[in-house]
């Protein structure tokens, strides 16, 4: 037999922690962040409520999975799961992955001397930003931006798409050419010159990205990872597919909610419509979709350690982006044809959802992406 | 039951036993398709082939070991049939094939049953002498099992019954059925006029006729009754209780633990079998395997098989089922059915022009394996409630959309 994965003894576990994680999770992201307070952040310059956010950090929320000599509580990047989730389903944006994703990146491929010095600010609430973007396929081809000596410091030179949470950013992560290598490069914010950070206009208003120009940003060589290059940047892929399957998978359950709600209130011909199984059966495959994309989250969670990710990692994570992208996608579409005219509108939460399954499909590589690297895993030997 | 609490050690001896016993005892290959469920025995053949593998297992010392001795079991614990069901299905056995009476008559006997029923009835199911079948669905009431309406009309000592039912398993080779029958039709409320008996076959007035499947085979009967007049004594759970009766024989099937005599009511067919069977086929000149359209559809199905997997592990972590904790349970049999109909429709799809052959043909794949298993998978998407019924179900009782 050549299906090397999928026949290893599955995993699925829910720690105590995660329990308690996921409990007040749901009940701070539902009272900080309903359905009033995400519409007025559509138009807010960073996109999310820094007092928000800096309680989220003061509840440790972005030390859950780094190690206590780094200021974190040292469960597991699984634990995570259960907030981002929460947040997902309370449409509740904030730079809460870009910054893990970067702790993760220095955890995993950082010197001893940068983790002591950036991880604990990243856990007390610095936002740091991922600008590791080469192409619109997230493919894993070209890096353009370089990184030359002047003999003493780096100089940039080079522009970066799609950076998530670049205005807020204090810190990035850039994968940068130095020497002919691609490498990690650590850039502060203060190094960028004047108006290099242009934003987006996105297809879901409730996030925030960038194009952002590194060029002439001078920083030290010891901002440089010594990790490897490509098995960092494929882990944070990954964990960043993992993350995005989470707010996904959020995400859908919400907005299934809300047309399920709509359903159970709507009459039309004089009867509610949720009654016509022309409409009930599809959000029964919703709700079923939905169902896998939750079971794929937590196997995921349940396989990852803080090491390279394995072969059964990477297939868990990969699953979970394909089925929960696929889910909301297919939740959002169905929220707008079935509020009927209500739907079409701006003023129903339906466009929330969809705009939001656009972005979400594509981030850390949309479902097709991923089912074409999981045939390499399942079908070659 | 007196039944040894089983350690560890003792389960993996006896594992080991068990897995002995199978590689000599493994019937070979008849030289004709055996059924890969229950619903598909459709001939004399397989019948004969199917009750000489059962009665082999049975005196062998594995089939309802969990059952009392005095009814041919071995009054053993549970979790040992447990063990034996596993390594018939690792040993890809061919199917136990009277699972009527394994999995539905035989449990409600021993929990409902007089001593003079146990007597009766529970050697024969093991042993497979005695075929049982099922007469719950009329062609009338397909999925609406109360509305079921044929009558049984108390007579003296016997009921006198009219009516019909339909896909009857094995209708035509049972010596009993499991019956719903209607003996009050005035009862306020439907389910309460129907009473469940442990009818008779072999009694005049009762006709059972084959039916032609997709598959052009059969497994199935309609069976009719007329003025069939069977003894009072056959009735189970006392008149009126039919409903509940027959909600509590649904209990049974989920195996050896909840009380089925265990073995195996279908051989399981699993993703990796379909990849194997089609490994050799070509598109392009290229091998299947590394076409990508072929490729994509391939780990759409690896990835619903393995979630079916974590829905099952998944159902048992109440945390993570807060939302809506019925989902899971009530959406399996729905996810199950159509996902094992659509990786047969797969494999006929992606045999290219062979897909377009039939069982009998020389050249066709796996002597139509794909194809017969594609056609008689329609019996779990329509059979025990259909999709369509499921999936009202699940919007009602779990989304709680208002009824249709």
């Amino acid at each position: 037999m050549s299906m090397k994965e999928h026949n290893q003894p599955l995993q699925l576990n829910f720690s105590e922690e995660q329990g308690m994680l996921l409990d007040s999770a749901r009940e701070f992201c539902r009272s900080r962040s309903d359905i009033f307070a995400v519409r007025a952040l559509l138009e807010h310059e960073l996109g999310y409520n820094e007092s928000v956010w800096q309680e989220m950090a003061d509840l440790g929320w972005l030390g859950v999975a780094v190690p206590e000599q780094y200021g974190g509580a040292e469960l597991g990047i699984g634990s995570a799961v259960p907030i981002v989730e929460c947040m997902g389903k309370a449409l509740l944006s904030t730079p809460y992955i870009s910054s893990t994703l970067v702790s993760q990146a220095l955890l995993r491929g950082g010197s001893q001397g940068q983790k002591e010095t950036f991880v604990p600010t990243i856990v007390e609430g610095t936002v740091a930003a991922l600008a590791t973007l080469e192409n619109e396929d997230w493919g894993d081809e070209g890096v353009t931006v370089t990184a030359s000596s002047d003999g003493s410091d780096l100089i940039l030179s080079g522009i970066k798409t799609q950076v998530s949470d670049a205005a807020a950013a204090q810190l990035f992560l850039v994968s940068v050419l130095a020497e002919g290598q691609q490498q990690l490069l650590l850039v502060p914010a203060s190094a960028l010159s004047d108006n290099a950070i242009r934003p987006d206009t996105l297809i879901d208003e409730t996030r925030r990205s960038a194009r952002v120009d590194f060029t002439g940003a001078r920083v030290s060589q010891e901002n440089l990872l010594p990790g490897d290059f490509a098995t960092v940047m494929r882990d944070i892929r990954l964990l960043g597919a993992l993350l995005m399957a989470s707010e996904s998978t959020g995400s859908a359950a919400a907005c299934m909610d809300v047309t399920v709600e709509y359903l159970k209130t709507r009459k039309q011909f004089g009867r509610l419509i949720g009654s016509y199984q022309a409409l009930k059966h599809p959000m029964v495959d919703i709700l079923c979709a939905i169902d896998s994309a939750k079971s794929f989250i937590y196997h995921a969670a349940s396989v990852l350690g803080e090491n390279a990710l394995d072969e059964t990692a990477e297939a868990a994570c990969r699953m979970a982006k394909a089925q929960s992208v696929d889910a909301l996608k297919f939740a959002g579409d169905r929220a707008v044809q079935f509020h009927g005219g209500m739907g079409f509108t701006y003023e129903c939460d339906a466009q929330l959802y969809i705009r939001r399954a656009q972005w979400s499909q594509q981030a850390f590589g949309d479902a097709a992406h991923h089912r074409k690297r999981l045939a390499v895993l399942l079908l070659d030997s | 039951m007196q039944a040894e609490k089983p350690d560890p050690a003792a389960l993996g001896e006896f594992r080991g036993e068990v897995s002995a016993w199978l590689a000599d005892n493994k019937p070979q290959d008849p030289g004709f398709l055996l059924p890969q469920t229950f619903m598909e025995v459709g001939s004399e053949q397989q019948l004969d082939f199917l009750r000489e593998w059962q009665y082999k297992l049975w005196s062998g010392g594995y089939l309802g070991v969990h059952w009392p001795e005095e009814y041919g079991g071995r009054g053993m614990d549970p979790t040992f049939q447990g063990v034996i069901d596993s390594e018939l299905r690792r040993h890809h056995t061919p199917i136990t094939f009277n699972v009527i009476g394994l999995g539905w008559a035989g449990p409600l006997i021993l929990d409902i049953g007089t001593p003079e029923d146990k007597a009766k009835y529970i050697k024969g199911i093991l042993s497979g002498e005695d075929i049982w079948c099922q007469g719950f669905s009329e062609p009338d009431n397909g999925s609406d099992l109360g509305n079921a309406q044929m009558r049984a009309v108390r007579d003296g000592d016997e009921y006198v019954v009219n009516g019909t039912k339909i896909w009857t398993t094995m209708g035509n080779y049972a010596k009993y059925m499991i019956l719903l029958a209607r003996t009050n039709p005035e009862a306020e409320r439907k389910y309460d006029g129907l009473s469940f008996f442990l009818s008779p076959m072999d009694v005049e007035g009762i006709e059972a006729r084959p039916i032609r499947k997709i598959t052009g085979e059969y497994g199935f009967t309609e069976t009719f009754f007329t003025d069939a007049r069977i003894p009072a004594s056959c009735l189970i759970g006392g008149e009126g209780r039919g409903w509940s009766v027959a909600m509590q024989t649904l209990q049974y099937e989920r195996g050896a633990a909840a009380g089925s005599a265990g073995g195996q009511s279908q051989v399981r067919v699993v993703i990796d079998d379909m990849i194997d069977a089609i490994r050799g086929l070509k598109r392009d000149g290229e091998p299947v395997l590394s076409d990508p359209f072929a490729r994509d559809e391939l780990v759409k199905l690896i990835m619903e098989e393995k979630s079916l997997a974590l829905a099952d592990r998944r159902s048992r972590i109440s945390g993570l089922c807060s939302d809506y904790p019925m989902s899971l349970p009530l959406s399996y049999k729905l996810r199950v059915s159509e996902y094992q109909r659509r990786m047969r429709q797969v494999a006929v799809e992606l045999q290219g022009s062979l897909g377009g052959l039939y069982v009998g043909d020389d050249e066709v794949p796996a002597g139509g394996f794909w194809q017969r298993a594609y056609f008689n998978n329609f019996a779990t998407t329509i059979g025990g409630g259909t999709s369509q019924i499921q999936s009202n179900i699940i919007a009602e009782q779990v989304l709680g959309l208002p009824k249709s």
